[in-house]
């Protein structure tokens, strides 16, 4: 079975103005449900597949998405939600903001707009499962090697 | 011997059951809600992916400890469907929760060892109820043996209602229902959320998920026990009864979002000990 059947969130709120949050949490309501296609929004780093943030990073929680990152098994996949996290947004020159999560982990799928709206945002993740397929089948293949 | 192929086919059975019914439960939660849910078969998905991950390890111990959870939660069905003795079961199911306890206090992380101690704290809410039930099968049927259950001229529940209302109680906390900060549930928006999971990763994580899909089987073999005598007929009373049991624990899980385990305790204790000691009493004067 694909493992793309059963994508497994973490949201994390990387200094976000919280707009973007509350969409992702708009997606597991009736009106899009993601539960429909497996998706279980884990608070647990070492249960998910998929780490959703939002927000451009400052200096205090870049810590915390790198530690966050390197606590999730592989295989794993990282979706930018909300142009801040894509690439700092509306706060880009900020002194404190890095500007980009991909300045801190690298990101696999980019879902911009601000604030991101669920459709976008299920539609990255669905994105992001196929690359989640992808890389469990190279490291197979590694495994194997 | 025929019990025990019967035991050895449930040691198969019995997750698939237990998956089953996990499913149904997350669809039934969701129609509750009003939204779609997803498909009835999405926990063996979510098994068949943790077996995929790479387990992040946090110590020697923990694969070894919850391995232990596994086997000792396989031979509780296992002992339950080859017709043994319930109090066996009931200790070797117990057992097998303390494994897990354990493999959560080894990982050192804050929510791991919150969660165990909070599952100890659960043990001992449903321990009592559950002694109590197997007490009241002795004065019910003459017998511990399961099987002895099965050759009774009435079901249990004739005799033991007061025993079926507090395994209703305690079996909302037993498949990790109400209490909002229990600890570990499937909610996100749960106090302990992963709780006492926290630190199993990857197909250790797909070991302990198996072992919770036994737990369900067990629990709902326990209800269908009360339901069972020597007629054939009676398995239908135990599959609607079983329904019923599922529509109950979901609709608590679903009114009670936000009690917490002071209430569960007291709850737990209290209908076991009134429901429970009262039926007790009356058996104990039937005898007389
Ligand atoms: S993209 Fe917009 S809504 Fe989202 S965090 Fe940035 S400013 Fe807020």
């Amino acid at each position: 079975m694909k493992m793309s059947k059963s994508p497994w969130l973490l949201h994390y709120d990387a200094s976000s103005c919280n707009g973007c949050d509350i969409e992702v949490l708009a997606s597991t309501t009736p009106v899009y449900d993601v539960e429909r296609f497996g998706v279980i929004n884990t608070g647990n780093p070492k249960h998910a597949d998929i780490l959703v943030v939002t927000g451009g990073v400052n200096y205090q929680n870049k810590p915390v998405l790198e530690q966050l990152y390197a606590q999730m098994p592989d295989p794993k996949v990282v979706v930018a939600a909300g142009i801040c996290a894509c690439d700092g947004g509306v706060f880009k020159d900020c002194y404190n903001i890095l500007g980009g999560i991909d300045k801190v982990i690298p990101v696999d799928v980019y879902a911009p707009g601000c604030a991101v709206r669920p459709e976008c945002l299920i539609d990255a993740v669905v994105k992001a499962i196929a690359i989640l397929d992808e890389k469990r089948a190279r490291m197979k293949a590694e495994n194997k090697a | 011997m025929n019990a025990y192929i019967l035991g050895a086919v449930f040691i198969v059975a019995a997750p698939l059951l237990g998956g089953l019914l996990s499913g149904l439960d997350r669809v039934f939660a969701a129609r509750m809600q009003g939204r779609q849910g997803p498909p009835v078969v999405q926990p063996f998905y979510d098994l068949s992916k943790l077996f995929q991950k790479r387990a992040n390890i946090v110590n020697r111990y923990q694969a070894l400890l919850v391995f232990g959870h596994l086997v000792f939660a396989a031979f509780t069905a296992f002992m339950i469907f080859s017709g043994g003795d319930i109090l066996l079961t009931l200790f070797c199911l117990t057992l097998s929760e303390v494994f897990l306890c354990m493999t959560a206090s080894s990982a050192n992380g804050p929510y791991s060892s919150m969660s165990s101690q909070r599952e100890l704290m659960q043990i001992m809410c449903v321990e009592p109820m559950l002694l109590l039930m197997a007490i009241g099968y002795y004065l019910a049927t003459g017998s511990f043996m399961i099987s002895d259950f099965l050759k009774a001229d009435t079901p249990a529940i004739v005799k033991m209602p007061g025993f079926f209302v507090g395994f209703l109680v305690i079996l909302i906390v037993e498949l990790r229902k109400s209490p909002f900060d229990i600890s570990s549930s499937h909610h996100a928006h749960q106090e302990m959320v992963k709780g006492i999971t926290t630190d199993i990763s990857g197909n250790i994580m797909g070991m302990s998920e198996l072992a919770e899909w036994y737990e369900v089987a067990i629990m709902f073999a326990f209800s269908g026990l009360f339901f069972i005598d020597r007629h054939p007929i009676s398995i239908l009373f135990v599959v609607l009864a079983a329904l019923a049991v599922f529509f109950f624990e979901n609709l608590v899980d679903n009114v009670f979002p936000r009690v917490k385990w002071e209430i569960m305790f007291r709850v737990c204790w209290g209908v076991s000990f009134v429901a429970g000691g009262a039926n007790l009493f009356f058996l104990l004067m039937m005898q007389k």
